[in-house]
This record gives C-alpha cells, sequence and structure tokens, in this order.
C-alpha cells in the first residue's frame, strides 16, 4: 500500500506546531499503525531527519501507552482498538491519514505526538486508592464478594489510563477515567470505609487540573479501547451527590 | 570472591521465621533519616516503594515509563500462583516449593523457593484487601486455575489481565504514599549509572527524558527493580523499551551476573510476519488446555491447513509427550516446535510456525464454550494476523519471554555491592532454569512486598552513613561519563540506525543462545559481536539534540549495552556445559533428544564478574545445596 501521511510536528511545549506531510510507500497490511510509523522513522534518520516522536511500550494494547489521534479520533476508528493494535489491513491503498497528538488542554504536547498525562496521576495520588498497608491484610477468602460485584469491579478496573477518554471529549473531561476507578472500589467491600472520601476528593482533584465538565455526549465510551462503559459516570455523580450532602 | 548466599541454619521451614527475629530493625522514630532509592516501578519496585514509604522511609522511586501505572509487569495475562489451598486440592507450601525447584530443574536456592512459597499466600490477602479484582465462583470465594501443567488449581486470576490488576494495586498503594509525600516520584527518567563511594552503592544518574537532563541522587540503599533483559533478542514478547542497562551498569560497577544463559522462550506467541516486525504477541498459555499442536508430515506441504487430511499431520507434542501432550511444559513444547520446523514442516509465511487447532475442541465443546474460554484471545489473534481461529487454526511459534538470570543476590535480595539490592525479574534468585507459568508475578510482589521490607533494614541498620552529597566527584565523575557517551552517540553520525544493530544483534543471539545452543555457535557469536560493536562506534546514526526528548538516543544507550551484554550470555552458555531447564545444549541429550543435567559438575549458579570491555569475565560459582529435595530427572513423558 502507498499512503499519506499528515503527521503532527511539535519541537516542545512552547512550539506552535505544524502538519508535515510525508510518503509511506511500502506499507504492508500486516503492519501495525506503529510499525508503519517505526519504518517511516528508520527512513529519516538516515536521511539525518528527527524521526516522528510517540509514545509507546507494550504494543499489546494493556499498558496505556500509546496516544495517537488518527484521521480525528484518538486510537482511530475502530471499535474497542488501542494504536498498537490497530493494523494496517484497516486501511486502503492511497489513503491519506492525519495523525495528531491526544488533544485537550489538560494534556500539553511534550514533543510531536507525545502528550503530558501527569494530570491522572495527580488525581490518583488524590484518592484512587484502599489505604491498607502492607501485611496488615485479613484471608483473602474472609471477604466474600458476589461475583456480579466482582465482574462489574473488573469491568471498571479494565481501563488502561491512556486519556482517550479525555481526548475524545469535545469537553476535555475526565469523567470516564475517575469514575471507572471510583466505581471500582465503590463497589468491593473493601472500599466501602473510604467511599465518599474518596469520590470528593477524585473529584475535585479533577476539576482542580482543568478538565472541562461532562455533558453527555458519550464520546468517551465510543472511544474508549477497554469499552469501559458509561454507567460508570451515571454512578460516580451518584456517589459524588451522597459524598457531598453527606460532608454538608 | 567468595559468594556468601546468608542463607540461615535450621530447618527448611524455620529459616525465614528465624531470619526476620534476627535480623537488626530501625527503630520506627528513625525510619525517616534513611532514604531509599527505588529504581523501577514494575510489580517489584512499585511495591517495595510503596512499603518502604508505609514504614517511614524517604523513597525517591524512578521509572521510564510516564506513569508507575505502567511497566512491562501490565501485560502478564494468565495468573499468579499462591499455595492457598482454597480448592482443597492438595496443594500446600511445600508443594508449591517442591514444584518450583523441580520446574526450575534444580538449579535454584531451597530456601529461597520455600520462602517464595510461605509468603505467596500473605499476597494474595494484600492484593485483595488493595481491591484487586480477581475472579471469584458464585458463592463469592477466589476461583482458581491450574496453569502452565501444574497438576493443581493454584492461580489466581483477574481475567487475562492479572498483571495489569496486580500492578495497578501496587501503583495505587504507591500513589497513595507519593500523594502523602513519603514517595518523591520521577517518571521519564531513565537511570543511566550508578554510584559507587568507597564500593558502597550511594546514588544513581539519571536522564530526564523529556529534555535530556543528566543529574544525580543520592540515598542510604538502593533498589533495582529493572525487569528482564529478554529484548536481547530484539523480538520478544517483552514491551518494547525492556532493557538490560539499569542491571549491566551495575554488573560493570562490580556486581555479579548470575546464570546470563537462563532465558526462557514462550511455545505460544504468534509468529513473525515481517521484517518490519517490532515485537512479538504472547497468546495465553491457557490456548494449550484445548487447542491440538500439529504440523504436516510432509515436508513442504502448503495446502491449506483443512485440506490435509488427519492421517497427514503430526501432533507431535502429543506423539512425543503422551502423557502432558499439548500440556507439556514451557521449553519442551518450544524446542519441539523448532525441531518440526527446522525440519522443513513448519506454517506460516517465513516457515517458522506451528499450528494450533481448535477444531476437535469446537466439535467437543461447542463454538459457545471456546468463546466464553477465549473470546478475547481469538479476537487478538484476528487483531493483528486478519485470521479467524474459529475457522482455520492459529499459527503460533515460539518466543523470547522472560529471563531467570539476573544480578545476583544473596538471601537478603543483596547483590555483591554493599547496598545495592535487586528485586523482581532482574534479579536471578527463584526460578532456577526454567521458571513455571504464573511465578514471575508472585516473586515480584513476593520480593517487593514481603522480602526486602524486612531484609534492607538489616543492611540500613549496620550503621549511618555519611552523607556524600551529589557534588562528590565520583557522582560528577558518572554524570561526565554519560555526557560522554551520549555526546558521542550524536558525534558518530554513521549510517546505521540504532534499531538496525539491535535487529542484528537479536538475530544472532536467536540462533546460537535462543532454544538450542552448542558449543560451535557459541563460539562462533562470541567472534562475531566484537565486530557489530565495533561497527556500533563506528558507523551509528543518532538524529537530533541531547537536550531534547529523543528516542534515538535513548535507544541507542539500550542498545550498547546489549551489545556488550550478549558477550556474557554467550559464555555462560558455553560453559554451562549440561542441559538443564530452558538452557539445551545439544551436545548434552539423551538418546530420544531430551535435555541432560550434569549435577555432579553443574548443580551450581555461575555468577561473572565484569573484566572489561569485550574481555572474558571471571565465572565464580555458588555451590547449590539440596537438603529437602532429591534430584530427580525431570520427565513429562
Ligand atoms: C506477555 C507476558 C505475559 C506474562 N504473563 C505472566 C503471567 O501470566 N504470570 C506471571 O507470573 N508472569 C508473567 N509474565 C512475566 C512477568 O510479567 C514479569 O516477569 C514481571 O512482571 C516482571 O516484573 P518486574 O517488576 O520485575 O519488572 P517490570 O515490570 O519489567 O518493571 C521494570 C521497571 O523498571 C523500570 N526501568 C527499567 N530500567 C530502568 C532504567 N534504566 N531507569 C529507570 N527505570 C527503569 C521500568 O520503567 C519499569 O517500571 C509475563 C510476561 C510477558 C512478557
Ligand atoms: S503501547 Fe501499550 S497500549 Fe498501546
Amino acid at each position: 500500500m502507498k499512503l499519506t501521511l499528515h503527521i503532527w510536528r511539535q519541537k516542545d511545549a512552547n512550539d506552535k506546531g505544524i502538519l508535515e506531510t510525508h510518503i509511506a510507500d511500502d506499507v504492508s497490511e500486516d503492519m501495525s499503525f506503529l510499525e508503519m510509523l517505526d519504518v517511516l522513522n528508520e527512513d529519516l534518520i538516515l536521511q539525518d531527519k528527527e524521526p516522528v516522536t510517540f509514545d509507546h511500550d507494550c504494543r499489546e494494547g494493556i499498558c496505556g501507552t500509546c496516544s495517537l489521534t488518527i484521521n480525528g479520533r484518538p486510537h482511530g476508528h475502530e471499535k474497542a482498538t488501542t494504536t498498537c493494535q490497530l493494523h494496517m489491513r484497516k486501511f486502503t491503498d492511497g489513503e491519506e491519514i492525519f495523525i495528531e497528538p491526544f488533544r485537550a488542554k489538560a494534556f500539553p504536547v511534550i514533543k510531536d505526538l507525545v502528550v503530558d498525562r501527569s494530570p491522572f496521576e495527580r488525581i490518583m495520588q488524590a484518592g484512587g486508592f484502599i489505604s491498607i498497608h502492607t501485611g496488615a491484610a485479613q484471608d483473602a477468602n474472609a471477604l466474600p464478594i458476589s461475583k456480579i460485584n466482582a465482574e462489574l469491579a473488573m469491568d471498571a478496573a479494565a481501563c488502561i489510563g491512556c486519556g482517550a477518554c479525555v481526548a475524545a471529549c469535545p469537553n476535555g473531561a475526565a469523567m470516564l477515567f475517575v469514575s471507572a476507578k471510583v466505581s471500582q472500589f465503590a463497589l468491593l467491600p473493601q472500599g466501602q470505609p473510604e467511599r465518599q472520601k474518596r469520590a470528593l476528593a477524585m473529584v475535585n482533584k479533577m476539576d482542580a487540573e482543568g478538565f472541562g465538565a461532562c455533558t453527555n455526549h458519550y464520546e468517551c465510551e465510543a472511544s474508549c479501547p477497554k469499552e469501559v462503559s458509561v454507567r460508570f459516570i451515571a454512578k460516580l455523580n451518584r456517589e459524588f451527590l451522597g459524598a457531598s450532602l453527606f460532608e454538608h | 570472591m567468595r559468594l556468601e548466599s546468608g542463607i540461615p541454619s535450621g530447618p527448611l521451614k524455620d529459616k525465614w521465621d528465624k531470619h526476620r527475629f534476627e535480623m537488626k530493625l530501625i527503630n520506627p522514630a528513625n525510619k525517616r533519616k534513611y532514604s531509599i532509592i527505588v529504581v523501577g516501578t514494575g510489580l517489584a519496585g512499585g511495591a517495595a516503594a510503596a512499603s518502604f514509604a508505609e514504614l517511614g522511609y524517604n523513597v525517591k522511586a524512578f521509572t521510564y515509563n510516564d506513569s508507575p501505572r505502567r511497566a512491562h509487569s501490565i501485560s502478564a495475562q494468565g495468573g499468579i500462583n499462591s499455595a492457598k489451598n482454597y480448592q482443597n486440592d492438595g496443594d500446600s507450601i511445600w508443594r508449591l516449593f517442591y514444584d518450583t525447584i523441580k520446574g526450575g530443574d534444580f538449579r535454584s536456592r531451597e530456601a529461597n523457593v520455600y520462602r517464595l512459597a510461605q509468603v505467596s499466600t500473605n499476597i494474595i490477602d494484600q492484593c485483595v484487601a488493595q481491591g484487586v479484582p480477581f475472579a471469584r465462583d458464585y458463592g463469592g470465594l477466589l476461583a482458581n486455575r491450574s496453569f502452565g501443567g501444574a497438576q493443581v488449581a493454584r492461580t489466581f486470576y483477574a481475567r487475562g489481565q492479572t498483571g495489569q490488576q496486580l500492578l495497578l494495586g501496587a501503583y495505587s498503594a504507591l500513589s497513595r504514599m507519593i500523594g502523602a509525600g513519603k514517595v518523591e516520584m520521577h517518571n521519564r527518567k531513565e537511570m543511566m549509572d550508578i554510584v559507587l563511594i568507597d564500593g558502597v552503592a550511594r546514588g544513581i544518574v539519571t536522564r530526564d527524558l523529556t529534555n535530556g537532563k543528566i543529574e544525580s541522587f543520592e540515598a542510604d540503599a538502593i533498589c533495582l527493580a529493572t525487569g528482564g533483559y529478554g529484548n536481547v533478542f530484539f523480538l520478544s514478547t517483552n514491551a518494547q523499551a525492556c532493557n538490560v542497562t539499569a542491571a549491566f551498569r551495575a554488573y560493570k560497577k562490580g556486581a555479579l551476573f548470575a546464570n546470563p544463559c537462563y532465558t526462557q522462550i514462550h511455545p505460544t506467541c504468534i509468529p513473525v510476519s515481517g521484517d518490519h516486525q517490532s515485537k512479538l504477541t504472547l497468546m495465553s498459555e491457557s490456548l494449550r488446555n484445548d487447542g491440538r499442536i500439529w504440523v504436516p508430515m510432509k515436508k513442504g506441504d502448503n495446502r491449506p491447513p483443512n485440506q490435509i487430511p488427519e492421517n497427514e499431520r503430526d501432533y507431535f507434542l502429543e506423539r512425543k509427550y503422551p502423557s502432558f501432550g499439548n500440556l507439556s511444559p514451557r521449553d519442551i513444547s518450544s524446542r519441539s516446535a523448532q525441531e518440526v520446523c527446522d525440519e522443513g514442516r513448519g506454517v506460516s509465511v517465513t516457515g517458522y510456525g506451528v499450528y494450533l487447532d481448535f477444531e476437535d475442541a469446537i466439535g467437543r465443546l461447542g463454538k459457545e464454550t471456546i468463546e466464553e474460554r477465549y473470546g478475547n484471545l481469538f479476537e487478538m489473534y484476528e487483531r493483528i494476523t486478519g485470521d479467524d481461529p474459529y475457522s482455520t487454526p492459529m499459527q503460533i511459534y515460539p518466543a523470547s519471554h522472560y529471563t531467570m538470570g539476573g544480578l545476583w543476590v544473596d538471601y537478603n535480595l543483596m547483590s555483591t555491592i554493599p547496598g545495592l539490592h535487586v528485586l523482581g525479574e532482574a534479579n536471578f534468585s527463584d526460578h532456577g532454569a526454567n521458571r513455571l507459568g504464573a511465578s514471575a508475578l508472585m516473586q515480584g510482589l513476593a520480593d517487593g512486598y514481603f522480602v526486602i521490607p524486612y531484609t534492607i533494614a538489616n543492611y540500613l541498620a549496620q550503621g549511618k552513613l555519611d552523607k556524600a552529597g551529589t557534588d562528590h566527584p565520583e557522582f560528577k565523575k558518572a554524570e561526565q561519563e554519560v555526557k560522554e557517551k551520549i555526546n558521542k552517540f550524536l558525534s558518530i553520525n554513521g549510517k546505521r540506525t540504532p534499531t538496525s544493530f539491535h535487529r542484528e544483534l537479536g538475530q544472532l543471539v536467536w540462533d546460537n543462545v535462543g532454544m538450542g545452543r552448542n558449543e560451535a555457535g557459541l563460539r562462533k557469536m562470541l567472534e562475531k559481536i566484537p565486530a557489530i560493536r565495533e561497527e556500533f562506534w563506528d558507523n551509528l546514526k543518532v538524529t537530533g539534540r541531547s537536550e531534547d526528548m529523543n528516542m534515538v538516543i535513548e535507544k541507542a544507550g539500550r542498545v550498547a549495552d546489549f551489545l556488550e551484554f550478549a558477550e556474557i550470555m554467550a559464555w555462560d552458555a558455553l560453559e554451562r556445559e549440561e542441559s538443564c531447564g530452558a538452557h539445551f545444549r545439544e551436545e548434552h541429550q539423551t538418546e530420544d533428544g531430551e535435555a541432560l543435567r550434569d549435577d555432579e559438575k553443574f548443580s551450581h549458579v555461575a555468577a561473572w564478574e565484569y573484566k572489561g570491555v569485550g574481555n572474558k569475565p571471571l565465572r565464580h560459582r555458588e555451590e547449590l545445596e539440596f537438603e529437602n529435595v532429591k534430584l530427580a530427572v525431570r520427565s513429562y513423558k
């Protein structure tokens, strides 16, 4: 396949950035999207040009590091697929592809296609945990948990923290991410003692980090590579409301 | 040098208890006066950093990833072992201990493995308390499966994402401590070197991957939890950034490297599809519970699989190992697949692939059951290859997966450099010559949550070191060397990319220190590596500047270390003149092609000491003593 790639290039956070066009001549349909960029980068290096910088690690769709906006959509148009798992057989010969970083106010670009997702870290530090210190746990089977709740908690816990939800949201909201963590713990007995405190702390931090508000576009769910459901957002709203009432 | 493993005396069952009692403690009020550097925040490092901080130490933690929520550990699919015996099927600490020793082909320390089995039960308690959503049965209790050929169901799992859930558990504990100001977390910072003052580990030099800044950090003790070196093969199931640099820097500063030739090749990975290949994807081993592995009987038979009649198929594992069949251990299954492909009977575009066929299972159990069991995996397979495993067999081939070798550590997880501790896959400690499925997660978390928090106190309590300050000449010297190396990369201005050297080296390592090893191949490899290394330093092309985020510099640094490291793998494989576990020396096999151990000569750990670039390292031995198990021949026939 021959493809025309329009790739976002930006030296650093202060640079304005532009789309740069490259032709990828010899693309095999068995390549992953990132392998296609690898091949381009090897060529660029040999031409003494700087390769396109992008984030990636596991290339198995689980670490949440890769983060490209492909033809306007975080991780591209394939359902339930991260960029690293997207393969070139989903594109057609002669196609033009636009490759940009995840775009969100809270995620400034570091370079080219790499963004800074550290606001997620600070939200987690504010309350994304159960306070148990190493060694203090009781026997694991002392606390039966209904299969239904365990499975639901796992659905929420499947979030890979990639940030596609934020990039997909017209408001740049982080509700899907936060709701997944809050719901996972709210569904489990271990999470009860800090349930309200956690919801308040995480939501407040989220607001402070400059994420937008949720106005029910559901773009987050549509772009989530792990298909985390917006029902968790409804749950977060209830958790937050309950906690706020309790607080006052 | 005498290698003192420091294994406590007394009966096996009491060693760890006794040791915990005998070790020195640090008074709770004094812990805050000590600082600890943890490099790596995968399962082992994340667990350790969080646990240290909870105890009151000051922790500085480092990862090259953009968050400690990401590390190679996150990819682990299958599960984690623990001797809980919740299934009442005869498991026990002793059985897990024995299985691990036997699985490692009697090349690991009894005392370490026993301790691992003991603390394995605490790990599950800890993770459940953190909110890790393990699979459960309808009564609400934890579910288990049997994994990797184990005869009991002792594996805990969270769908196909066990590593992810365990890592997120450790990450949330770590996040709590970062939020509390007890851990200073450094994301996107790569350790470039380790700094010794008067022979004691005192700090590290790092490069900030966002802006190239070189910095030094000092502490009273250092832990490396930097993972394995499987990417020396270029193609592996490891995450792209996995590398040997941290461990190798420590080796060059005097830490011994143990058993580097023990590398595990996983039998069920998606085969190579072309030159663009950047990694190989693991398909969970659980597929072998229902899939049947075969190749055509005839050489070069390129009919589509469904047109090859039953009597022209060779189900080679079932044929050679009737009792374990498709569930034979990883090393045996991998080697057998290579054999049939070398005979010219392989499938896939490269001829290096075998079929994993679900037709019978679908016939027997129905498509629905198969979908229930493996739906996610089938989807993933189809996404990558474009083939639908419900209608055509999968193609699989072995790939580099895990490294049992690592920095030598004593019972306290301390390397031969005082103050430098090594945890998780980065050390060599518990798996001998072969690791069992679902035991790496267990070991990483055991080291991080339940071993190092005790043993580090024993080291620290030996006396507070005077603050050296990062202006100390040793820090400045290390910083200078790092800068010079990067400048060198940028100045060569040759014609080959770092990746092209990595690829070349990887192929050489795969061909000679892969599934089968022999003297001629190993010697040839030892001849070739210096030439590749020379060309690297002569003809490398690195673009951009050192003050920016620069992937090419990162890659060059990692490849430079692999180019030296591969030599010690070859030396180790050459001098271990026996076959054991994953190390198969073709000269040492039984008449029917099984591994032939030589307990008389090789019942020891080989630990290598650095003697300069290109020079043969010095081989030290730690004799393994078996007081509780009888050395037996591993048989899966
Ligand atoms: C595909 C796959 C599936 C697996 N499935 C299973 C399974 O089902 N069960 C099981 O038990 N095991 C499994 N394993 C093995 C297991 O996942 C690993 O052995 C284990 O997670 C390693 O953990 P770790 O903490 O030692 O290292 P890692 O998770 O590799 O973490 C290394 C850390 O060190 C950091 N680091 C490294 N070098 C530097 C440096 N120079 N500077 C700064 N930071 C650095 C990294 O950023 C990272 O944080 C699997 C492995 C693979 C590849
Ligand atoms: S690189 Fe890990 S999810 Fe894409």
